[in-house]
């Protein structure tokens, strides 16, 4: 009977095409924005969160909002690092200067920093050398840039030797970072041009850099002493800051993950919510179709009807039919959704794919959204008595 | 085999309320043709609606086969329509969308029938009405003749115990009509009760036995 009710659906869609079709339309288009933005989203989100991993995972960050007269200041970053659990530490300030060559002028991120970020980063070097300690004691204006700021100003990676302007201010390059095929992740936070200088110097040129250091990084001996070397970590903070613990925060990977999690996951509900009142949308134009076609269909009911169709049976038929339109609608969007994201990876160069969830939730509210607008008009169907029906004259 | 008692009907126009069918009383015996004749409001089409279990009576009884018909639920009735009756209506009443051969199947569907039994009866029944070449038309490629053919198919598919034949003919010219008639004819001699309604007289005459019903009240009549 089921599946005479499918043939039968399938008949009175095959028999009003274009109708069928841009009643699907709605459905088509609801489940394409759901699918394709929440699988972006969540695509990103992966993506991000394996570099996040990728910066180590030994890795804490304190930044200190109220230093309550007591400022940490290069040495004292020493005193840290004798600690048993914490094998170095380095701080880091953050300016935005001009970075300029003699052809090419880019805004970059100048990062002051000392020797052990690299280790502490697990950054890896294509050509020279990193910060020494010996740069950072004498202010030189040395500096390490990424890959992508030696080739777009300097115009190629083997340039240790030459010189780069920032803010006006010459600096040798001594090293220049490998390039870790960031694309996804820097297009994400923002594309940037990263140059490394020595702390020391990076006081001298910026007004918002101070001796007094407000962020550093802390790497803990091995991965699993982490939360011991955050204790200790605590430890010494609390006593340096009078017991307060609002005057300073340490951010670990977990923090960094959830917040970015959280983020995400707040991104895909909203633009899941968005699509799914797109696709509720649709299920009011299967609505309003179906009610058309009832009406339309009245003495097609009433012979059904008086041959002996039951109640039922009628109900079943349009029921079926309305869940035909809306999965159809579902299977054309989720096949869009794909065709889309594979164009999204062909021009951005990118390795999105479907997310499977997002795709389950697609279909699941796709039958939901065509069994519940399509219970009234099948409900309306099935009541129809057959007198009625059959004097009915469309 | 058809035992109306007493049966009344009454239906609400505006504000007057019309008795359709008053007190009517009928007795159809099982392999009877009776035509029930009568002129346009006389309440023919009211006692075909009851008769065929479209319809409950307001008062009376109607038994089927035995079976007291007012007492049954809207599903029950359609089984009953489904399993008893066979209809033939003045304006064929297929489905467009569907061909012959699916017109012709869509009782036995109902009745849950298998597909190769269903294949069986449906080919028997377009064969008996001359149609088994045009089993995969649509109703709007057939003539007026051809689609009251396939009407009957689908009546004769169900194998009812009641044809309820409602002006079959009324569409249709007087030479296709008498083709229709001589089908009746044909179901009549295998055995098979048949009931006619009519508002011709020329028509009503080919039945063994004519019903008159004039302003809800029946008389029998002999032609």
């Amino acid at each position: 009977m089921i599946f005479q009710s499918f043939k039968m659906a399938w008949k009175a869609i095959t028999s009003n095409k274009m109708r069928s079709f841009l009643t699907m339309l709605g459905i088509i288009i609801g489940v394409f924005a759901l699918v394709v933005l929440v699988s972006l989203v969540s695509g990103t989100t992966t993506s991000v969160t394996d570099t996040i991993s990728s910066l180590g995972t030994n890795m804490l960050s304190v930044t200190i909002s109220d230093d309550k007269g007591k400022p940490y200041k290069l040495d004292d970053l020493n005193e840290i690092a004798e600690d048993p659990e914490i094998d170095q530490v380095a701080a880091i300030g953050q300016s935005s200067m001009t970075a300029s060559s003699s052809s090419t002028e880019e805004t970059a991120t100048v990062y002051g920093t000392t020797s052990a970020y690299q280790s502490i980063q697990g950054l890896e070097l294509e050509h020279g050398r990193w910060l020494k300690s010996v740069d950072v004691n004498n202010h030189t204006y040395v500096a390490v840039i990424s890959a992508s700021t030696a080739e777009d100003i300097l115009g190629s990676t083997d340039v240790v030797g030459e010189n780069i302007k920032l803010d006006g201010m010459s600096f040798e390059v001594i090293g220049v970072l490998a390039d870790d095929d960031e694309d996804d992740s820097s297009a994400l936070l923002g594309s940037s041009y990263d140059i490394y200088i020595p702390y020391t110097t990076l006081v001298r040129l910026s007004n918002s850099v101070s001796t007094s250091i407000t962020t550093f990084y802390v790497s803990a001996t091995s991965d699993e002493t982490l939360d011991d070397a955050e204790s200790a970590l605590e430890a010494m903070l609390l006593e340096r800051f009078d017991d307060d613990e609002d005057a300073y925060t340490i951010y670990n990977q977990s923090t960094i993950m959830d917040v970015m999690s959280s983020v995400t996951s707040m991104l895909s509900l909203l633009l899941g919510g968005i699509a799914a009142i797109s696709l509720l949308v649709g299920g009011i134009g299967i609505m309003n179709i179906m009610l058309v076609s009832v009406t339309e269909r009245t003495r097609e009911i009433g012979i059904r009807k008086a041959i002996g169709a039951s109640r039922g049976s009628i109900m079943t038929q349009f029921l079926i039919e309305a869940l035909v339109v809306s999965l159809m609608g579902c299977c054309i969007g989720i096949g869009l959704s794909w065709v889309a994201i594979q164009i999204v990876n062909q021009v951005g160069g990118t390795s999105y794919g479907l997310a499977g969830n997002v795709v389950a939730v697609a279909v699941v509210f796709s039958l939901l959204v065509g069994l519940v607008f399509g219970l009234y008009p099948a409900n309306k169907a099935a009541k129809k008595k057959p007198i009625d029906a059959l004097r009915y004259t469309g | 085999m058809i035992v109306l008692e007493d049966v009344t009907k009454r239906y609400i126009m505006g504000d007057t309320e019309v008795l359709a069918l008053d007190h009517a009383n009928l007795h159809i015996r099982q392999g009877e043709f009776v035509s029930i004749v009568g002129p346009s409001g006389s309440g023919k089409s009211t006692m075909m609606n009851i008769i065929g279990c479209l319809d409950v009576a307001d008062e009376g009884r109607y038994l089927l086969d035995g079976q007291p018909i007012e007492q049954y639920s809207e599903n029950q009735l359609a089984k009953i329509r489904n399993q008893k009756i066979g209809f033939v209506f003045q304006n064929f009443n297929l489905i467009g969308n569907l061909t012959a051969w699916e017109n012709v199947e869509l009782p036995l569907i109902y009745q849950r029938m298998p597909k190769k039994q269903r294949a069986e009866l449906v080919e028997r029944a377009l064969d008996m009405v001359q149609l088994g070449k045009r089993a995969n038309h649509k109703p709007n490629e057939l003539s007026g003749g051809q689609q009251q053919r396939v009407a009957i198919a689908r009546a004769i598919a169900a194998r009812p115990s009641l044809f309820l034949a409602d002006e079959p003919t009324g569409n249709l010219d007087s030479k296709t009509g008498q083709e229709i008639m001589e089908l009746f004819h044909e179901l009549h001699r295998q055995g098979s009760t048949i009931v006619l309604i009519t508002h011709s007289e020329s028509v009503a005459r080919q039945a063994a036995r004519s019903v008159h019903i004039l302003d809800g009240h029946v008389t029998e009549v002999t032609l």
